[in-house]
């Protein structure tokens, strides 16, 4: 057995551990989109200057959101449950590199968050009209901030598995962050330029502000640019932002997980 | 030392400023059963944990399946088989998705149909494992240590838990595995049932082994009867005798073993 197939076959088992899992599919998977939904029919108007009503420019940074759920929240609570259920106690005893344990917990976040991502997608374009990206340019945005915000929030939801001391705690623990970070990022508040500056200011620190502005570059015309915090997409500055969290995200879980792993062996 | 499964010269191990392992020696040879006990904390699990490779010790040298498990690679893990203490991983699986699943990780592994039969859990094979009863979900985690079909099985308490039907099950169910068997429990019974040999550690040394039939004299009988009291291990021709001396019947005549339980509440210093 290669660590390749083994890699591929605990991909298997993750995902339908997942799919069977009702908590893990309601909170990480479903609770986007019903969000999205939701605060996307309650919002109207159209933005001034351009033809960008606000549920349109709800979707992309809804978007974001749900990437931060299917790989932040989805890997915190999944790393600390194998951890408090004995999982990665029975594979550390199984004749397996620790590597095709990583394999299935990458496949399993890569599929869950394509699968949301066309979710979301499919939602926003139906009920609220959203266009596609216009142009090949902007189809290669979506494609560089999706996958620097992927492994930035991947990172830091192994990182943060360390936190809960309970599988029955993960939920409550990684969801809170996760929330106050929609409110402050200026996801369920639109468009995030009306948002107080300390707020834009404390957000700005974190990778989902520049993740769903990096997606609403994609989606949205320039038209829209008013609404944003400066009215400019800043694509070099949420690079380097994204790059840097993945930077971080890489050092603290090398700490954070290396401890715990240890004090429960 | 090819004949042995387990050998262990003075293991030592210490956490910050208690001994747990104090020069523990162990020798299990192959195709035995062994049961290891003792009372919290005197070792078992310390001692159990660096065996399966999971934990450093501090000195000793140390032998399984002829490899140090401080340097024991994925080889090495092929050979062996471990049943943890209660775990409730892969709730949503289905018994039959869990073990193919674990199966793949070795060589040769045994087939579904075979291991489901060898712990007795055919009727179980389609369930999601967290519908198992307590005693359904150890015998699939044995299930689990056995696909794989190993030289040695690790069996960390496996019957906590358990009513006294589902014991009965699980120890025909071992012993029915063909392998060597290391096994830690609280239970004496359990000791007697299922071990060739006995070995009591307490402050992290062994202080007894033996035959769980004769493990701490065990096989010398007490014979006391009105007048008096004789140890042997010849009870009948005391009796014979004593018979004979009154002309009939011994007065308040008693034969007595120490049970397993008596010898080992004697060997870890509990006062009775």
């Amino acid at each position: 057995m290669t660590t390749l197939s083994l890699g591929a076959a605990r991909a298997g088992v993750e995902l339908r551990s997942f799919w069977r899992e009702r908590d893990a599919v309601v909170f990480t998977f479903a609770l986007p989109a019903v969000l999205l939904t939701l605060l996307g029919s309650l919002f109207s108007g159209v933005y001034e200057g351009s033809t960008v009503t606000s549920a349109q420019y709800l979707v992309p940074s809804m978007i974001a959101a749900g990437v931060a759920s299917t790989t932040f929240v989805n890997l915190g609570i999944g790393i600390a449950t194998d951890r408090d259920n004995g999982t990665l106690k029975r594979l550390r005893g199984l004749p397996m590199p620790p590597l095709a344990y990583l394999m299935g917990k990458v496949l399993l976040v890569l599929a869950v968050t394509f699968a949301e991502v066309l979710l979301l997608l499919a939602i926003g374009m139906v009920l609220f009209d959203l266009p596609l990206p216009a142009s090949a340019a902007r189809w290669l945005t979506l494609g560089w901030v999706f996958a620097l915000g992927v492994v930035a929030c991947s990172l830091m939801g192994v990182a943060a598995s360390a936190l809960p001391r309970s599988a029955r705690s993960a939920a409550a623990v990684l969801n809170l962050p996760y929330v106050v970070l929609g409110f402050i990022s200026g996801i369920y508040y639109t468009p995030i330029g009306a948002l107080p500056d300390w707020v834009i200011q404390l957000g700005s620190v974190f990778p989902l502000k520049w993740m769903a502005q990096g997606f609403r570059s994609a989606f949205l015309p320039d038209t829209v640019l008013p609404q944003e915090v400066v009215p400019s997409w800043e694509h070099g500055r949420t690079a380097l932002v994204l790059a840097a969290w993945c930077i971080g995200g890489l050092v603290l879980c090398l700490m954070t997980f290396g401890r715990r792993s240890r004090q429960t062996s | 030392m090819t004949d042995h499964a387990v050998r262990v010269r003075g293991l030592r191990k210490s956490y910050r400023d208690t001994v747990a392992v104090d020069g523990l020696d162990l020798d299990i040879a192959v195709g035995e059963v062994r049961a290891l006990l003792g009372p919290n904390g005197a070792g078992k699990t310390t001692t159990v944990e660096i065996l399966e490779g999971h934990r450093s010790r501090d000195g000793g040298s140390v032998s399984v399946l002829g490899v140090d498990p401080a340097r024991g690679g994925s080889s090495w893990r092929r050979e062996i088989g471990i049943v943890l203490q209660a775990t409730d991983d892969a709730g949503e699986l289905t018994v039959a998705e869990m073990i193919r699943h674990v199966a793949r990780y070795f060589p040769r592994p045994r087939g579904l149909d075979e291991t489901l039969s060898l712990v007795g859990l055919e009727s179980k094979r389609d369930s999601r494992i967290r519908r198992l009863s307590g005693g359904q979900r150890r015998r699939l985690d044995v299930a689990l240590g056995i696909v794989g079909r190993p030289r040695l099985l690790f069996l960390d308490e496996p019957t906590t838990g358990f009513d006294p039907e589902a014991r009965r099950q699980f120890w025909s169910t071992v012993r029915a595995l063909d392998t060597t068997v290391l096994l830690t429990t609280h239970y004496l019974d359990e000791a007697e049932a299922l071990a060739d040999q006995v070995t009591v550690i307490a402050g992290g040394r062994v202080v007894a082994e033996g035959a769980p039939d004769t493990l701490g004299s065990r096989d010398v009988a007490t014979v006391s009867w009105r007048d008096g009291r004789e140890q042997t291990d010849d009870p009948a021709a005391v009796v014979a005798r004593l018979t004979a001396a009154y002309g009939g019947p011994v007065p308040g005549l008693s034969v007595t073993r120490p049970s397993l339980e008596d010898v080992y509440l004697d060997l870890i210093g509990v006062p009775r």
